[in-house]
This record gives C-alpha cells, structure tokens and sequence, in this order.
C-alpha cells in the first residue's frame, strides 16, 4: 500500500467508473499498472465492491427506510460480535454499527414500506435474544448519502476570462 | 473641453484580450479555459464563519493593518509552513487581494525613473502597475528551453544603474513554473550584487504538485530584500472575498501600510474572518481541491501532447502552457479560431508579455468531464489544420 494505491482509491471512491486508461492518464501510471494495482487491492479486499448512488426518491422507487437503535446485553465470551453478525444477515439490514451512547447497536433497514420494515423490527428483530430495547426512526428524508450531496446545486457563475 | 484622461492612464495598454471577451459573450455551450480562479465553491466552514460573524454585527472597518487575530495566526502558519519569520505586529499587512498588495508593493518602493525588472511571461498587471508608479517596466524574457525560469545571465545584463526591484510569481501565473531552491539561489547574488529588492508573488504557493513551495524570502540574505505577497484566493477557492497579505521588513511594510490606509482603509473585515477561518480548519477541503488539481493536470498535459501541442508538465498553479508553433497559426490566431470554431476558450500567451508567443494558457481549474470535452475539441481543430 503506497501513495499510488492511495490515491486510485480516492479517484474510485468517487468514480469507479472511469476506465484503466483514464485513470492512467491521471495519475501519470501505465493502464496496465493501473489495472494491477487495482486487482491487488480487490484481491486484498481493501475494494470491497464497485456500487451506485442511487437517489431512490427520484428513481421513483420508494423505499422507506429507518435507523434502530438496539440496546443489547452483551455475551459473555462474544460481546456484541455474534448477535451483530447474526443481525448482518438479514437482507434489509444494510448497515449495521456498534455505537458508543446510550444504544449499542445502529442499523440501517431498508423495506418496500413502512408495514415491512416494522415487520421486520417487530417480527425478526426484538423478538431476538439479548436484545432488551429498541428505537425505530423512519427517515423523511435523504440530503447527503456517503458524502454526496443528493439534492441539485447551481453552478456559480464565472466570467469567461480572467487572469 | 479638454480631454479629462491623465496621460499616465491613457499610456496603459488595453487589454489583450477584449475581443476575445466580447465575443465569447455572444456564443453559447462555450467551454472555458481561460478563468484564473478555482472552479471550487469557497469550502462550507469558511463562508459559515464568516455568515456568523455577519450575523453578530462584525461589519465594520478594521485595523488598517487587518484583525489582530488573521495577522498572528498567519505569522504562526507562515513559520510553520514555509519557514517565513515575520512578526504579526509589523510587518503583516492584510491586503484587499494580492492585486492591491502588488500595487502597494510598487508604490512603496519605486521613484520615478526606477527600472523594475519583469520576469516574463507574467500576470498582466505587474507591467501598468509599474508604469502608474512612475516606474519603468523592463521584461526579463523566461524561455521555454530554460522551463520558463529567469536565465541568471539574461537577468544580469538587463541590470543598469537605474534598476530598483526585480518582480517575479512563482508558482506562475501563466506558464505552472516552479523555483526550486536552487534555481533561486542562482539568482539570489545577482540581487544582492545590484542591491535589488524582489517582489515575490507567491499566490500559487499551495497549488504545488512536485515537491514542496520554498519562498524566496527564505534563501540566504534575501529576507531584508524581499516584499512577499500571498492570499487566500487561489489555495481555498476564495477569489471573491479579496483577501491577501504582504511581507515585508519593518520600513518597507511600514511605507506599504501608508498607502494602504489611505487608498484602501482595510481589507473588507467579513473576507478577514474567512480567511482567518481557511487557516484554522480548510486544510483538508484545501489538500483535497490541490489534489484534484494534479490529477486534471496530469491527464491535461498527457492530451495535450497526445494531441501534438508540446507542452512541458506545469509544476504547480493551474495552468497548462502549450506550444502552438508546430501548427504555423500564432498564439492570437490559434486562441480566436479554436474559440470560432471549436467554442473552446483559452488566453494566448502573448498576452502575457514576452516569452509567451506561439503559446497559449489554459486553466485546468475546470472539471474533469469539461476537460476531457475540451480536449476531443481541441484535437478536431488541431487534426483540421
């Protein structure tokens, strides 16, 4: 891991489209060490996956989706590591962190609507050993995702020339 | 009636590109090269300090010399970053922009009759704000072949009795040159043997890609004959705000805030907040805008000689300095016709003073996806000729 790899990860964090050959002309690598370097970091999971942000409001789609907070007792032996891969299993759990404060366990549910996600809480998540609260907030709205800003901004204005 | 204009302002030349201006005007889905500014908004925390401070009633006058609280932390930053010592108390001074320090620095130390040397190709004011003071303007050519840098030899004989300073920008505004600590050492005797001063604009200093900026001020003796001027504009996408500073020993400083205070007052107090912000807590929004800059300079360049427009690799700043001489158009008809045909705007470097014919300057402080568009336009001219 060096500054090179440093510096395609930034470049494919924001844009994991671009191709090899753009990439190279960037950062002044050859296509081929490019596309290299990029394997060796898939292999060595430090690219984990190439994904979308997607602003679902204007796909039209309509996902609800809501943060719980868990508090949990944890096990002895284990702590919070087994009940919280145990929750990571779930297909609409898609983000699932251990929080220092007044909950243990933070996840991000996804469902079709509101009756699946409170389903799934009610149903899948509270039911489940060692999980002694929960708190379900329902998110209104998406202003940032991932460091990209989801609503539209205006250019500011340049002049045309200047010096 | 007599014709009102003073001789002095009717002596300076229009601007070199006024066609070009009202032209571009006219044309739509243009794509501009030609903007000296980041593309970058001001980053968030800068403008909301300073909103706040607006909403606190912080709007009036300041000390001529700029707020207390700006001066010291850029003399800590100064230390830090640069290895520069001046003391916030005297000789700081905050400016409305490096473009009135540059005109204070002139003013400050020039007499009429006074030769002022000109390391050219350079920004488009250094020459008429020499000429306002009375001073005379003498280019001292930066070629191609020597990376655009002043030859220590073409600098010698261009020295008389007569010549007071020698103006120089590095990181340059148009050409990306660099200096490097030995290429200013080279010129450093030379100053000191014709007991010159230097004006150092060092607006670019931050947009460094290859190694890291040495001041001029740092080199030898140069200290006690060295103005340095610098701001906020180019490093924290802050133009519209206008704020810079000048350093200077005591008496030069001392004549500097003289002027100042009575043409300028002070620099407006809400950009002294901001910037008094950038330092405090932009240097990551900072580092990250200075590495999207090297990333569009690198693929830039490689386009441009993919292309077949020579173009050496710009150590720092935000230009590119092509070579249209393989093309057998000038600089002028290159830049007119690329924009007529192609709707890409650049500046052609002959407007820079010398050194800059058969060039032209292209700012790469445009996204990613507009360079690329502008490059396929440039090739469709070029593969036109």
């Amino acid at each position: 891991m060096d500054e090179k790899d440093l510096e395609l990860l930034r470049i494919l964090e924001e844009n994991s489209r671009l191709s090899a050959k753009e990439i190279a002309s960037m950062t002044a690598l050859s296509a081929a060490e490019v596309e290299a370097r990029i394997h060796a970091l898939e292999d060595a999971q430090v690219i984990r996956k190439y994904t979308t942000v997607v602003n679902w409001e204007l796909a039209g789609n309509g996902e609800v989706s809501a943060i719980i907070e868990l508090k949990v007792s944890p096990e002895r032996d284990y702590g919070y590591d087994r009940i919280a891969e145990r929750l990571s299993r779930f297909r609409q759990v898609r983000t699932l962190r251990l929080m220092t404060g007044t909950y243990d366990l933070q996840l991000l549910v996804s469902g079709k609507n509101m009756q699946e996600v409170s389903r799934f809480v009610s149903e899948h998540v509270a039911q489940m050993d060692r999980i002694r609260e929960t708190a379900t907030h329902i998110i209104m709205k998406s202003y940032k995702e991932n460091g990209n800003k989801l609503f539209s901004e205006q250019e500011p204005e340049r002049l045309p020339y200047s010096f | 009636m007599r014709n009102f204009v003073s001789e002095r302002a009717a002596g300076i030349p229009p601007s070199g590109i006024r066609k070009f201006f009202d032209l571009v005007l006219t044309m739509e889905d243009v794509i501009s090269l030609g903007v000296g500014e980041p593309d970058f908004r001001t980053p968030w925390n800068i403008c909301e300090s300073s909103i706040y401070s607006i909403e606190q009633g912080v709007t009036s006058y300041t000390s001529n010399k700029g707020i207390q609280p700006l001066r010291e932390t850029l003399a800590r930053h100064l230390l830090q970053r640069y290895n520069l010592t001046y003391d916030s108390e005297d000789e700081i001074l905050i400016t409305t922009g490096v473009s009135e320090g540059l005109d204070i620095a002139i003013r400050a130390i020039v007499d009429p009759g006074d030769e002022v040397l000109i390391a050219q190709p350079s920004y488009v004011s250094y020459a008429p704000c020499v000429t306002l003071a009375g001073g005379k303007p003498v280019p001292v050519e930066c070629v191609e072949e020597d990376h655009f840098k002043p030859n220590p030899d073409t600098l010698m004989e261009q020295c008389t009795p007569k010549t007071k300073a020698l103006m120089i920008n590095f990181p340059n505004n148009p050409t990306g040159a660099v200096m490097t600590q030995g290429d200013l050492e080279a010129i450093a005797d030379i100053v000191t043997d014709h007991d010159l001063l230097i004006i150092s604009d060092e607006v670019y200093s931050e947009l460094t890609y290859e190694g890291s900026h040495v001041s001029t001020a740092t080199i030898g003796d140069l200290r006690e004959r060295t103005i340095t001027l610098n701001g906020f504009s180019k490093a924290y996408a802050m133009t519209g705000w206008r704020v810079g500073y000048l350093c200077a020993p005591k008496e030069i400083c001392e004549a500097a805030l003289k002027i100042h205070q009575y043409v300028m007052l002070c620099a407006p107090v809400m950009g002294q907040v901001g910037a008094l912000e950038a330092l405090r807590s932009a240097e990551e929004e900072k580092n990250s805008m200075v590495n999207e800059y090297r990333l569009r300079r690198n693929m830039f360049v490689a386009g441009l000689n993919r292309i077949g427009l020579s173009c050496h690799l710009p150590e720092g700043a935000f230009y590119a300095f092509p070579s249209v001489k393989g093309t057998g158009l000038s600089d002028v008809e290159f830049a007119e016709r690329l924009l007529k045909e192609q709707r890409v705007a650049v500046v052609p470097g002959s407007v820079f003073g010398a050194g800059g014919d058969y060039h032209l300057r292209c700012a790469y402080a445009v996204s990613r996806k507009k360079l690329g568009e502008a490059l396929t336009r440039i090739e469709t001219f070029v593969s036109g000729l």
